[in-house]
């Protein structure tokens, strides 16, 4: 059988995605391959939790924080496009910029007062840092949108609603799905800062592993974490692929 | 109708258009010309609210366009640019079924005139109906431009340089193409062009504009022929005797012709009969060439007397205006040019010498005349009433 080309990417992305799943749930894989890189440790396995625990956790961090930047930054990205939302499209734009150039330590540093410990302070800090490839982007990509393609969806008579859903979104998802796509994976390695304030995720062995000079530690956690954004951005290419609408395909 | 009263647009200091009156009855052409900046786009883009008067009623119908929603209004408006602005992420088919969608139609009922609309504009459906605009051309997409805005069947449309961006030839094809379905939809035609010699081709009347002001709203014989101020004369040109020739149609200078579909001598020498030349079509009709009786007689063999041609690059239309017949002519050095209809089937040709005797007669209303009717027929105009100006 021979796959529509649109497909193509995403087929490869799923299979990807299973070869990663059945890697991180083999234990005893990493424990003899860490052990024959590492053959002087005593321990060169994690002990707390299981790759398969700890790529979990991470993705629940991750999950929660890029949902939350979505969620909010693609809307602000659209607003900030209409009317209503023009006067504010500096401010939004100054202000995503900050959020990316501040440092996300900083940021855990600052949220811990107000947050304490756990998961939370880390969402806040990801979410934010994560924002800026996703407004940026969808404004991007609406502003891509042709102004005569516009002008003649009004002149046919669609309100700004129908023109901003059945017409920009779709011709934007290209450039938004970058976006998207970009703060997802630096989010995902952004997200081993987080182990630093009690989040879990692939990050505790990393941060364990420094302060216990144990380096087969760290080399699992970065490895685990390294997959994991790799995988998440072939699905996301997949995706960015299935949302490109099929008349804008080269 | 269309009614513009005492219509005024402002930008702060800048006044676009600048207390505009005038109406466009039913079924009629009305082209907006000017140069550039004069508020053609201003004035054609407040009829269907795209830009709402600073002061003065504009009534469609007697209704005031101010009374409908604007969505409403312009979804019984047509409305074709420039730049077309086809759905690059929508197929051709759904690009059309825009206005009908929106209308709320059903599927069935929109999907036919779709496909109807696309024939109407040159573009079979089978052919064109799932492409995209991206794999169109310049002359393509404008033809999609033109079916989305009349598929929902609207009375009045607007079309602000819809021909502006093609190539001469396509716009020629466009043009022609334009006629033919106006004469067969009679819609009420709000037109904008910068192109004096397509505001005479296609208008019933021109309102010329300058500065936001109307100079002058006329037939284009009047325009020509009794300019209202020293700009409307200048900016109609000074070639009037040219000009008029586009007014005129092909269809009412072109006489039949002999034609035979024969390849053997016999059949091709009884066709000649008197004259010297005589047109070869396929079975359908369609023109294939001509031969030269002449040379025939000589004993050529058929083959090598006849002359091969593309009838889309050869031939005229009935629509075609004596100007571009004219230009053609001169372009290819003949003294006769065949007449196909849309399908390419020959229906006659049109003479440099029948043109002549028009151009002659500048004193003849030449849009005046019907199919058919004779040229010594048309009632002169004193001469004294013309070049009252020069
Ligand atoms: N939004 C606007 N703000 C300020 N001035 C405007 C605006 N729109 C148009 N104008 C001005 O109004 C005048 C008329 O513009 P309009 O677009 O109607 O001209 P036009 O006759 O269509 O010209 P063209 O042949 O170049 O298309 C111009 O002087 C233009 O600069
Ligand atoms: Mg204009």
């Amino acid at each position: 059988m021979i796959l529509p080309p649109r497909m193509r990417p995403v087929v490869a992305a799923f299979a990807g995605t299973m070869l990663f799943a059945w890697i991180v749930g083999q234990q005893e894989l990493w424990a003899s391959v860490l052990g024959s890189l590492f053959p002087e440790s005593a321990r060169p396995v994690y002990p707390a939790a299981t790759v398969a625990e700890l790529t979990m956790q991470h993705l629940r961090l991750v999950g929660i924080s890029s949902g939350l930047t979505l969620l909010v930054g693609i809307p602000l990205g659209m607003w900030v496009t209409r009317p209503s939302g023009a006067d504010f499209r500096e401010i939004v734009s100054a202000a995503v910029d900050f959020g990316q150039t501040f440092p996300p330590v900083a940021v855990l540093a600052l949220m811990m007062p107000i947050l304490g410990f756990g998961l939370w302070p880390a969402v806040v800090a990801l979410f934010l840092y994560g924002m800026f490839p996703v407004v940026s982007n969808t404004v991007a990509g609406l502003e891509a949108v042709p102004r005569t393609v516009i002008d003649a969806a009004r002149g046919m008579g669609m309100d700004r609603a129908r023109i901003l859903f059945t017409v920009e979104m779709p011709l934007a998802a290209r450039i938004i799905m970058a976006g998207v796509r970009t703060s997802v994976v630096i989010n995902i390695g952004t997200a081993t800062v987080a182990a630093a304030v009690g989040a879990g995720g692939l990050g505790d062995p990393i941060i364990g592993g420094i302060s216990v000079q144990n380096m087969a530690y760290v080399l699992q956690g970065a490895t685990a974490a390294a997959l994991l954004a790799v995988v998440a951005d072939g699905l996301l290419a997949g995706a960015e692929r299935l949302l490109t609408p099929r008349g804008l395909e080269a | 109708m269309i009614t513009l009263r005492d219509v005024t647009k402002r930008y702060g200091e800048v006044t676009a258009v600048d207390g505009v009156s005038f109406e466009v009855p039913s079924g009629e052409v009305c082209v907006l010309i000017g140069p550039s900046g004069c508020g053609k786009t201003t004035t054609l883009r407040m009829i269907n609210r795209l830009i709402e008067p600073t002061s003065g009623s504009i009534e469609i119908d007697g209704q005031d366009v101010m009374s409908v929603r604007p969505e409403e209004l312009r979804r019984h408006i047509g409305y074709v640019i420039q730049s077309v602005g086809l759905f690059p992420h929508l197929t051709v088919a759904e690009n059309v079924a825009t206005v009908p969608k929106l209308l709320g139609w059903e599927r069935r009922r929109y999907e036919p005139k779709v496909r109807e609309l696309l024939g109407i504009v040159g573009l079979p459906p089978a052919e064109y109906a799932d492409k995209y605009p991206r794999q169109l051309s310049g002359g393509q997409a404008q033809r999609v431009g033109v079916a989305r805005a009349l598929v929902a069947d609207p009375p009045l449309l607007l079309m602000d340089e819809p021909f502006g961006a093609v190539d001469p030839l396509t716009r020629e094809r466009l043009q022609a193409e334009f006629v033919r379905i106006q004469r067969e939809l009679k819609k009420t035609v709000i037109f904008v062009t910068h192109d004096v010699d397509e505001a005479i081709k296609l208008a019933d009347r021109i309102a010329l504009m300058r500065s936001g002001n109307l100079e002058q709203y006329d037939t284009p014989e009047t325009l020509l022929d009794h300019p209202a101020s020293k700009f409307v004369h200048d900016f109609m040109g000074s070639d009037r005797a040219l000009k008029r020739l586009g007014r005129a149609r092909v269809a009412n200078v072109m006489r039949t012709v002999e034609s035979t579909t024969g390849g053997a001598r016999s059949v091709v020498a009884e066709a000649c009969g008197g004259s010297r030349f005589v047109y070869l079509t396929d079975e359908r009709g369609v023109l294939e060439g001509w031969v030269d009786c002449k040379v025939l007689d000589a004993g050529t063999p058929p083959e090598e007397a006849g002359t091969t041609v593309d009838w889309h690059e050869a031939a005229v239309h009935p629509e075609t205006t004596l100007k571009d017949a004219l230009s053609r002519m001169l372009g290819f050095g003949f003294r006769n040019v065949a007449v196909v209809d849309a399908d390419g089937r020959l229906v006659g040709e049109v003479s440099l010498a029948a043109i002549e005797g028009t151009m002659a007669d500048a004193d003849t209303h030449i849009a005046n005349l019907e199919e058919g009717e004779v040229l010594g027929a048309i009632p002169e105009e004193s001469p004294a009433e013309r070049d009252e100006l020069t």
